[in-house]
């Protein structure tokens, strides 16, 4: 090795570290949706969640493609009914203290106790019926029956010192007096409505990290977020609207990471009621009975969609087709069901089968603020149904009405997007019979009714081994594919805009945290 | 006066008992927000348990008169979602709002006087002909688009300025406030710049009007062939006398300015208590909602409660219609 390149590499790695401490400076991202508290059990959304895990961390963690992996805690399953779990050594909460099984067996105990929230956390920890500490470092946590989703929901539960959040109040979390996590990043200041700030936590046991100061911007509007990156006032956003994509990926100095989201964007069709509101003849009489009802008008219908369309034009690449009921790296998607080709001829075909060769009319509720182009995507899919001769009205509205009014059962046929980690979640919450018991079915706007769909989906969520739960859950996709309980239209894309010097591993499940963003 | 100032009282307490039912009644018909609120994950059970939390499964009356039993009280309910009583919210978000309309109505008013003056002055001219075409756009632009172009403008193509936020507070008589700074004044330029674009479009057009019209008075040609520079009879003598049209109006638009702030701070993420109101009305946060809405009508019934009580000391008369009747 000659003198000279011996300067150039002390040279390069010179430059290398400077631009690593320039960089290791601050990174300020922005945000697209208001975060509302940092008690990280005072409700379950996402925004929230979002800047809570730079503070908190949970036992079990999920990766970028949606799998769940150890974090705080590793686990095994003696028994079907039994999870133990050993916490990682030497993890301290921010004011010091270590972390120690009180600690997990208080957090999960918290979310049940909390009052006056609108929660949504408990959903996670009923399924738990006893906890016993073994030792400092392991909690055993016994269910009822065999649940094979308890990591998936343990990965939302957020472990909280004992100590510190014990009699705490909102305002105690979020002046940071109790916002006192493992995390990656210690909370320094949380302006409403405005910004959060946060320090690096020097003793993280994951190592150093590249950001010694964190700020995260609440930048809702969709155009002033990205203009915040333009200005060079943030160095990154989440969620880059479709308007302004192919402007930002043209942009020097600029980049786009981009992933297939969890979230899927689907049409309930009402087949629970012989009237559906709105589905009626092409003259506007009541039909003899619900076409919905017919499997093959479910067909025809999801054939007379052009998918491929939607997902170019309307959401301008943003989109992906499904059939699935989750997206491609999501627990329990099964490769082998394909989004249905546009088949226009296939549908009037099918449909005359069924009995309605002149179509019939529906009106199709979306709401206008929720998902991505979500009243476009419904226009369009409008579009393609007149096609095949089923008039097609769009009824769009807010989704602060549209929630209530859809559950209240004011429409026949309903956009709906769902974001979740497991195939069998979601079949639960979507297409399984209603059945506030068991807690099936809770967002079955179609009425859809299968007992060997239930059975199944029991049967996926009561299996502890993983290999086994997701062949189980990739059976129950297949059958709600081939059944066709709902139709599924496209998953979303979503997408981060950068500067060029950072890089982010997207996320499926459109988390944004610091702690991954990677200075290059 | 006593009897006016209790009646008037009665009156303010009666409107906001009203009002408070209304929106109550309103925010209650569009839907139940627990829907919106739980994670996808809750089951029938848990969205019950989250309804019953919220104190949402009573029937609608009883909701009502917890509430109202509460405000007597002084307390107006806590937000379903900041995890925060409602008032210590909007109380929180207020100086932010003021800020930016007071912002507002200087830049109005530093401009629009003098420019209307301007324009009133030489009428036909290149200036003044200017200044009126200007003002129409001010009136019939959109503020949200003017808003985005603003920012497109300053912040990302020549860089002058930040896009959105607040700037940096300080505590000034326990009031954070972000005008004290340099970097606080530049994070307040372009959102008050906006806000007030409509007023002072408002300003111009009545100095101007004002201006035409004291020009063509007895008295400025007596002052100018006193041999007054035109200079002094436009500042002392034409201004006082249009002074007091343009007080009245920039006193009322100041409403409308806290009022049309939601959209301005939308659009520049502006921690106001116009954002949170649109951002409460999107998931039914019915505490905020009615909290929010009672504050407002409290600030401008104790404000007509006050013009009201100064008219009455100003002027016998009202003190005497008062007593009348």
């Amino acid at each position: 090795m000659t003198g000279n390149s011996v300067l150039k590499q002390v040279i390069v790695a010179l430059a290398a570290w400077a631009a690593c401490t320039l960089h290791a400076a601050e990174l300020r991202i922005g945000l697209s949706a208001d975060v509302t508290t940092m008690d990280p059990h005072f409700i379950a959304a996402q925004p929230n969640l979002t800047a809570q895990h730079h503070v908190f961390e949970s036992l079990v963690h999920v990766d970028e493609r949606g799998r769940s992996i150890p974090l705080l805690a590793t686990w095994r399953t003696p028994d079907p009914l039994t999870w133990e779990f050993n916490l990682r050594k030497g993890v301290k909460f921010h004011d010091g203290t270590g972390l120690t099984a009180e600690d997990v067996v208080y957090s999960l105990e918290r979310p049940l106790a909390i009052t006056g929230s609108p929660g949504g956390f408990a959903t996670y920890v009923k399924p738990i019926v006893a906890k016993q500490i073994v030792d400092r470092y392991t909690v055993r946590l016994k269910t009822a029956a065999p649940y094979g989703a308890l990591l998936q929901d343990l990965a939302e539960v957020m472990i909280v010192s004992k100590k510190a959040a014990t009699g705490a109040t909102g305002a105690d979390f979020d002046g940071g007096k109790a916002a006192l996590g493992t995390g990656p990043y210690k909370l320094v200041k949380f302006s409403r409505g405005d910004r959060i700030e946060l320090a690096r936590n020097e003793e993280y046991w994951g190592g150093r990290l590249p950001w010694d100061k964190v700020t995260l911007r609440i930048l809702p509007s969709d155009p002033v977020r990205t203009a915040a990156l333009l200005a060079g006032d943030v160095d990154a956003i989440e969620h880059v609207p479709s308007a302004d994509l192919a402007k930002l990926r043209a942009r020097a100095g600029l980049k786009l990471a981009q992933a297939v989201s969890w979230r899927t964007i689907l049409l309930h069709l009402d087949q629970g009621r012989d009237q559906p509101p709105g589905v009626l003849s092409k003259a506007g009489k009541p039909l003899e009975r619900n076409p919905f009802k017919d499997a093959r008008v479910r067909r025809a219908l999801s054939k007379a969609i052009n998918r491929r369309l939607i997902v170019e034009r309307v959401m301008e690449g943003l989109g992906l087709p499904a059939g699935n009921v989750v997206s491609p790296s999501v627990f329990g998607h099964d490769p082998a069901v394909k989004a249905d080709a546009y088949d226009p001829e296939g549908a009037k075909k099918l449909l005359a089968e069924a009995g309605y060769p002149d179509g019939f009319q529906l009106t199709l509720a979306t709401p206008n603020n929720r998902y991505i182009n979500d009243e476009q995507v419904a226009q369009a899919v409008a579009q393609m149904f007149s096609r095949v001769g089923i008039a097609a009205k769009v009824e769009a509205m807010p989704l602060s009405v549209y929630f209530g009014k859809a559950r209240g059962g004011a429409f026949g046929v309903t956009l709906l997007g769902w974001g979740t980690l497991a195939a069998d979640f979601a079949l639960r919450s979507l297409a399984a019979t209603a059945d506030p018991g068991k807690g099936y079915g809770a967002w079955n706007w179609g009425g859809y009714a299968n007992a060997g769909l239930d059975a199944l989906v029991a049967r996926a969520l009561g299996t502890v081994d993983p290999a086994q739960r997701e062949a189980l859950a990739r059976n129950a996709s297949a059958l709600a594919a081939r059944e066709l309980p709902f139709i599924p239209l496209h998953y979303q894309v979503v997408t981060w805009a950068m500067k060029s010097n950072l890089s982010y591993a997207a996320r499926t499940d459109e988390f944004t945290f610091a702690h991954h963003f990677k200075p290059q | 006066m006593l009897g006016f100032a209790l009646r008037r009282l009665i009156q303010s307490v009666l409107v906001l008992f009203v009002m408070s039912a209304l929106v109550f009644a309103g925010v209650y018909a569009i839907g139940n927000p627990v829907y919106i609120l739980v994670s996808p994950q809750a089951d029938q059970a848990e969205i019950a348990r989250a309804t019953a939390a919220l104190g949402l499964d009573r029937p609608l009356w009883e909701q009502y008169w917890t509430f109202v039993a509460g405000a007597v009280g002084g307390e107006l309910g806590k937000s379903f979602v900041w995890n925060t009583p409602a008032v210590q919210l909007i109380l929180e978000r207020m100086p932010a709002t003021l800020e930016l309309a007071l912002s507002a109505m200087a830049i109005a008013v530093a401009l629009g006087i003098p420019l209307g003056l301007l324009a009133g002055l030489r009428p036909d001219s290149w200036t003044g002909r200017t200044i009126m075409a200007g003002s129409i756009l001010g009136f019939s632009l959109p503020t949200f688009w003017v808003g985005l172009m603003l920012i497109m403008l300053f912040s990302v193509e020549l860089g002058w300025l930040p896009t959105s936020g607040r700037g940096p507070t300080t505590e000034v008589l326990g009031v954070p406030l972000s005008v004290t700074g340099w970097e606080g004044l530049r994070h307040v330029l372009l959102p008050a710049a906006n806000l007030a674009l409509f007023q002072l479009s408002l300003l111009i057009r009545l100095t101007r009007a004002g201006t035409r019209e004291a020009l063509a008075q007895d008295y400025v040609r007596y002052a100018r062939a006193k041999g007054l520079a035109m200079e002094r009879v436009m500042r002392v003598h034409v201004l006082k006398n249009i002074a007091i049209p343009i007080v009245t109006v920039t006193g009322l638009e100041f409403g409308s300015l806290i009022a049309f702030a939601v959209v301005t701070e939308t659009i520049f993420a502006w921690p106001g208590m116009g954002k949170l109101l649109i951002d409460s009305i999107n998931v039914l946060d019915r505490p905020v909602i009615v909290a929010y809405l009672l504050v407002v009508v409290a600030i401008f019934v104790a404000i007509n409660l006050l013009v009201d009580l100064l008219y009455g000391a100003l002027d016998p008369r009202v003190r005497l219609a008062g007593a009348r009747a």
